[in-house]
């Protein structure tokens, strides 16, 4: 939310990034993060993404909506959230002493809360008064029929019927808070299949509706807005290392699904370059194409809903399918930022499996008494392997993303005691 | 081998490629042909096809499970330039065009005997490498304009239209509509300011009204999702089923027939 991301209004340059120009620009440039991201969308939408732009370039140097924006996140959403320190984790691994950012404990349960309050002050400055949203895990979705409660907005959610299956809790509980959920039968009937539906609906009625997407994904100006929103998530961590610690952490780790929450926690340490930067992809439950949904493992550049990022996909540029034990992380594309920090070097990024994420989950709740989302499981998983081999000075921040419970249908399913 | 429209409206044929296999697709395009079509539009089957609707989207999901990649595509057009001088238009999202080297497809389209090629998610910004590409191999670059489009955006989608621009009906997803919207009106009119190429108007037409309706205004129209559903519900009998649909579509506008 502050000066970071340079926004471009100006009209069509027909200018693409050369595709052999070096990644180096840290920033967001006419959206782009080096040759990554940009705006592929059919033409019915291009006005309205100029649209976005252009009031978000404005929102954010306007000191009322930045006020509002922060007002809210403090006194609807919870935050600051706390860093608590993990000592009971700590001493098992015998390895970095390990912090916890606990955006498991945001109203709704999970740090994507902190988007949407700022897209529905968005979407509210712009006169619209339709929010349509897609979501996997449900968090996003949960998250958005919240806040369009609170503003008293129109809400659907798409959803793809086998996420409504395995995420029932949170299907209920948009519809308790008053949003409409249509699910998706298409294709693997997971998050990608959604985001595609809801494309279709804001292609259909783009004039009177604002997408409220969850991630770092999609069109620009998404990528940077979305990051912008979640970036308050690493300034605060800065900070509450630096107090606890009087020193930076020698790495911080968080899952990557589309990667807003990774990004948000990453953002403010990019230029610390003795921090590192882990993303954990879901792994799943193999190697072969198909069976995980980690990018930087099989994946290559490509184009999936409207941006340019490391893509999941067969030779002839058909998007494979993918699988992951949380919902939330089963995507085949990841957000552009996160594929020029990985072409720089700056962050590293990792895959742990399903299996590997179901034991995170357990070893969290027991030694912490912290249940944590799939999702953020698949972070406590390599912090878990990884913390064994540093040095007991190390400090290791882990992003608690969210909460377990909406996966208590699935642990029970899976762990069967 | 060009794109020219001989009679007002003039006729564009959508067809998605390898539904249910290539073979069919090339004897439904000369069909469409000879019924009467200026130009085909050859639709490359994509995974996520975010701008079509269910029509569309289910002939994809067919064609991909039959193993359609655009190469086969492209195997396709130059079979049918072989056999016919219609305006042939590659008509493909983005991704598999990627994958397939943007030199390496409009290298390839233009051995095929292709005249240009449309890119649904590809608008004129990002469009520079594309543009070039195209440019080299002599191709007509088609972009879409849409009712929600700028006069600023339509007079880049006009600079850099060849053939013909593609303005959209309206607002949404491909697939049959029970009536046109004054939107696809208007777009044409302000179309006209920035262009003196053909115009075709598409998105939902799919009867004689529509098709006579559009080429009170417009210069030719684009008939897609309906082609795509004949084709789905007369299997074994698609080119024939696709001729007389499109005879019945425009002989309401007295469009005789050509070609042949």
């Amino acid at each position: 939310m502050e000066e970071t991301a340079s926004n471009d209004s100006e009209m069509p340059s027909v200018k693409p990034a050369p595709a052999d120009s070096k990644p180096e620009r840290r920033r967001s440039t006419a959206g782009r993060f080096g040759v990554y991201g940009g705006r592929y969308v059919p033409e019915t939408l291009m006005a309205a993404l100029h649209e976005l732009d252009k009031a978000y370039a404005l929102a954010r140097r306007d000191k009322s909506f930045r006020d509002e924006f922060r007002g809210l996140l403090a006194d609807f959403a919870g935050r600051p959230t706390p860093l608590f320190f993990a000592q009971r984790l700590t001493q098992q691994l015998g390895g970095a002493k390990i912090y916890l950012k606990r955006e498991d404990l945001l109203h709704t349960g999970a740090h994507k809360i902190n988007n949407c309050i700022g897209q529905a002050l968005l979407a509210r400055r712009m006169g619209k008064h339709r929010i349509i949203a897609e979501t996997g895990a449900g968090q996003h979705g949960v998250a958005t029929a919240t806040v369009c409660a609170l503003f008293g907005m129109e809400c659907v959610v798409y959803m793809g019927t086998e996420d409504m299956r395995r995420q029932e809790l949170n299907v209920f509980r948009m519809r308790l808070l008053g949003a409409e959920v249509r699910g998706v039968d298409s294709g693997s009937r997971t998050l990608k299949d959604a985001i595609n539906e809801a494309m279709r609906d804001w292609v259909t009625n783009v004039r009177t509706t604002h997408y409220l997407l969850g991630s770092v994904l999609g069109a620009h100006p998404y990528p940077t807005m979305v990051r912008d929103f979640h970036r308050v998530i690493g300034q605060e961590a800065r900070k509450q290392i630096l107090k606890a610690e009087g020193r930076l952490p020698s790495a911080v780790i968080a899952c990557v699904g589309g990667g807003s929450n990774a990004i948000g926690i990453f953002f403010d340490f990019i230029k610390d370059q003795d921090v590192k930067l882990i993303g954990v992809e879901a792994g799943g439950r193999g190697h072969a194409l198909g069976e995980h949904a980690a990018r930087f493992d099989g994946g290559g550049p490509g184009v999936l809903q409207g941006t340019y990022s490391y893509v999941l996909q067969d030779t002839a540029g058909q998007i494979a399918a993918t699988h992951s034990v949380s919902a939330g992380l089963d995507y085949p594309a990841i957000g552009p930022e996160h594929a020029l920090l990985h072409d720089e070097g700056r962050a590293e990024y990792v895959s742990a499996s399903d299996e590997a994420a179901l034991d995170a989950c357990q070893a969290l709740a027991r030694l912490e008494g912290i249940i944590p989302a799939l999702e953020s499981a698949h972070a406590v998983a390599e912090c878990i392997q990884r913390v064994p081999t540093m040095s007991q000075s190390d400090i290791v921040v882990v992003n608690v993303s969210g909460r377990g419970d909406k996966d208590i249908g699935i642990l029970r399913e899976k762990l069967q005691f | 081998m060009a794109i020219r429209f001989k009679k007002r409206p003039g006729l564009v044929a959508y067809i998605t490629c390898g539904d249910p296999d290539l073979d069919t697709s090339r004897e439904v395009a000369l069909a469409a042909i000879g019924a009467g079509a200026d130009v085909i539009e050859l639709g490359v089957p994509f995974s996520d096809p975010v701008a079509d609707g269910p029509v569309i989207q289910r002939a994809s999901e067919r064609a991909l499970q039959h193993g359609a990649t655009l190469e086969g595509v492209l195997g396709a057009a130059k079979r049918i330039r072989e056999q016919s001088e219609a305006g042939l238009i590659i008509f493909s999202y983005l991704n598999p065009i990627l994958q397939y080297g943007l030199d390496r497809f409009c290298a390839a389209a233009a051995t095929a005997g292709v005249d240009g090629a449309l890119v649904t998610d590809l608008p004129v910004e990002e469009a520079g490498d594309y543009l070039q590409a195209m440019k080299i191999h002599q191709l007509a670059p088609v972009f879409l304009a849409a009712p929600t489009s700028t006069d600023e955006r339509l007079r880049a989608i006009a600079k850099h239209s060849r053939g013909f621009v593609y303005a959209i009906s309206r607002t949404g997803i491909t697939g049959a509509r029970q009536e046109l919207t004054s939107d696809a009106r208007t777009l044409v009119e302000r179309l006209r300011g920035f262009t003196k190429l053909p115009i075709a108007v598409g998105f939902g037409v799919s009867t004689p009204e529509q098709f006579a309706e559009v080429g009170s205004f417009a210069d030719a129209a684009v008939v897609g999702s309906a082609i795509v559903q004949c084709v789905e519900q007369n299997r074994g009998r698609e080119a024939a089923a696709v001729a007389e649909f499109l005879r019945s579509l425009t002989g309401a506008a007295n469009h005789a027939k050509v070609g042949q």
